[in-house]
């Protein structure tokens, strides 16, 4: 499988990357690069086989639902770009 | 006092214990080698003022006898693991000037044993790549370079800055992360010890997630003894990461010198590449005779889904860094560029904070995980997975206790020498150490020799699952025989 140029407009978007036409050539050799390279997985016969989910055999771990944490708000919002209290501000969504 | 860098780990802990220096001369020898080796470019950060706070706290503890098992030891710390207080960026632009409001897990444990931190190392940015040439802070320079050569070669990479300073006689020892092999082939190409421990040994709690079920963090040390020691400090459960096992740490310093007589060692055919340079597959036989001579039993193995864990690997690793990348949105911190509109800020502050090669693995992770590719890519590469799993399984049920392999393919190379034209190019320095992220298992680079260029080479021994124990003992057996490379100093 390859990508086109249209397909590779349409991921950009969908992982919220600007992506500049001048830009797309490149990017599309380079994704196709790559499902060349991944191509070989095809030829594997993975019929019957279960797919990973976890790496180690072990149960997932449950703590209590209660709350452990919390009351860090300063902390939360230290590093944002723009806040406004205890509130993180990003343009206009709704109008 | 001269050449308190030279000294191993271990030998250090002895002058601090005997009391022939202090954790702050110590500190002090380091820092100065640090600010000498600015052209290395492997520290992004020197914290020197809290180092030597560290060091004289160690010291008291010393003084009072109640220190940790690494009070006063001088290290490094990749700049994925989050240090309260000081800066920390994954070395992408798109988190900027993030200083974190807690500690990594890793990190507390380390500063709970007494340990002093020097700064924070250099890797690839999101440590997604093979030589650290993607830093938003730029490569590193590897302490190493070709016989009568004056080229600057590449540390390797993800974990860069952590081998290059290890090597370099910066810091008696680095955390490293690696999710390909981002702490093994670094390690391979500066002469330096570098284990990357069982999925699940060492917490990821706090660490800057590149792809979660590979993910694991590991030192980079002078010598298997060092690596030990650190790794003992460095593993634990942690109840704030759920894939944190809750097994207790052994005493990994004790598998050091004990014997591997009797030990039964695979060589994986599959390991032997067609135009594998000869220097590669001398070493390793090399290797395999040393094993053998310390008494180990040496059976050829077959693991036959090798040759795909690479490519199954570029489905998973850059579907999970899709996800796990999400977060850097420009809102709650980091790198934030203006849009007329939340999509335009979100998109302008991708492109403008993510260099190419994240750009790159991003898109692709999200187009394998899109529908319609989802079946056909990654659920196709998480079979592909559970098969690469089983190979191992079966081999270690025929009561294999470890497997010997080369650790890259070939010794370090020059900056911008690979991957100009095609990504993959790069992505095949991963193919001996790959397959071991995908399984879960522990592995570890022990220097072994140099190429006819006198580059150092390493050597990889693949444990089972939290069988780190025997990675150490062998690995001491290999150190033992090849002995200590140290770089010729020109920086």
């Amino acid at each position: 499988m390859s990508v086109d140029a249209a397909t590779v407009r349409r991921i950009a978007h969908l992982a919220r990357i600007a992506v500049s036409e001048g830009e797309v050539p490149h990017l599309q050799g380079e994704l196709n690069a790559m499902l060349a390279f991944v191509e070989q997985l095809s030829e594997v016969n993975v019929e019957g086989v279960e797919p990973m989910t976890s790496v180690t055999p072990m149960q997932m771990k449950k703590r209590q639902d209660v709350v452990n944490d919390g009351e860090i708000a300063d902390d939360i919002v230290a590093n944002a770009p723009a806040t406004e209290g205890h509130f993180f501000l990003v343009p206009k969504v709704v109008e | 006092m001269t050449d308190l860098t030279s000294l191993t780990l271990a030998e250090a802990r002895k002058g601090l214990a005997a009391k022939t220096f202090t954790s702050l001369e110590l500190t002090d020898a380091h820092l100065n080698a640090i600010e000498a080796a600015r052209a290395l470019n492997a520290f992004v950060m020197e914290t020197p003022d809290q180092a030597r706070t560290m060091a004289r706290e160690a010291d008291a503890r010393i003084g009072k006898g109640d220190a940790g098992p690494l009070a006063g030891i001088p290290l490094g710390i990749k700049d994925l693991f989050a240090t309260k207080g000081v800066r920390t960026t994954a070395c992408s632009k798109i988190l900027g000037n993030f200083v974190p409001t807690y500690e990594s897990t890793i990190t507390s444990q380390l500063w709970r044993d007494g340990a002093v931190m020097l700064g924070k190392l250099n890797n690839d940015e999101f440590a997604m790549g093979s030589s650290n040439e993607t830093s938003c802070f730029g490569p590193v320079g590897n302490p190493w370079r070709r016989d009568g050569s004056n080229t600057t070669l590449v540390p390797g990479g993800s974990s860069g800055g952590s081998a290059s300073a290890v090597a370099a006689l910066l810091c008696m020892g680095a955390t490293a992360t690696d999710t390909g092999g981002s702490i093994r082939q670094p390690a391979a190409f500066t002469a330096t010890v570098g284990i990357k421990p069982t999925y699940g040994r060492c917490s990821r709690w706090g660490i800057v997630a590149f792809a979660s079920s590979l993910d694991q963090a590991g030192p980079i040390a002078r010598s298997t003894r060092d690596a030990a020691m650190l790794l003992r400090s460095m593993a634990g459960h942690d109840p704030k990461d759920t894939t944190s096992v809750d097994i207790p740490v052994p005493d990994y310093e004790a598998a050091i010198g004990k014997s591997v007589k009797g030990m039964k060692i695979g060589i994986p055919k599959e390991y032997r590449l067609d135009g594998m340079p000869a220097e590669i597959e001398n070493l390793w036989s090399e290797g395999a005779a040393w094993l053998k001579a310390a008494g180990a039993e040496l059976v050829e193995v077959s693991l036959p889904h090798t040759k795909y864990a690479l490519p199954a690997y570029y489905i998973v690793a850059p579907a999970e860094a899709s996800s796990n990348l999400a977060r850097y949105d420009g809102v709650r911190y980091g790198l934030r560029e203006q849009g007329r509109n939340i999509n335009e800020l979100y998109e302008n502050t991708r492109a403008e904070g993510f260099g190419a090669e994240v750009k790159r693995r991003v898109m692709i992770g999200t187009y394998v995980l899109s529908a319609g590719y989802y079946d056909a890519y990654y659920l196709r590469a998480q079979k592909v997975r559970t098969l690469i799993k089983k190979d191992f399984e079966d081999c270690f049920a025929k009561g294999v206790d470890a497997i010997l392999t080369p650790a890259t393919p070939s010794a370090a190379f020059g900056i911008g020498e690979k991957g100009g034209a095609d990504p993959v190019e790069m992505y095949l320095n991963d193919i001996f150490t790959v397959t071991v992220n995908m399984a879960g298992l522990p592995g570890i680079a022990v220097p072994a020799g140099k190429d006819a260029q006198g580059l150092p080479l390493g050597l990889q021994l693949i444990g089972r699952p939290f069988d780190e124990e025997t990675l150490f003992s062998l690995g001491e057996v290999i150190e033992q025989a090849a002995g200590r490379f140290t770089p010729a100093k020109w920086w």
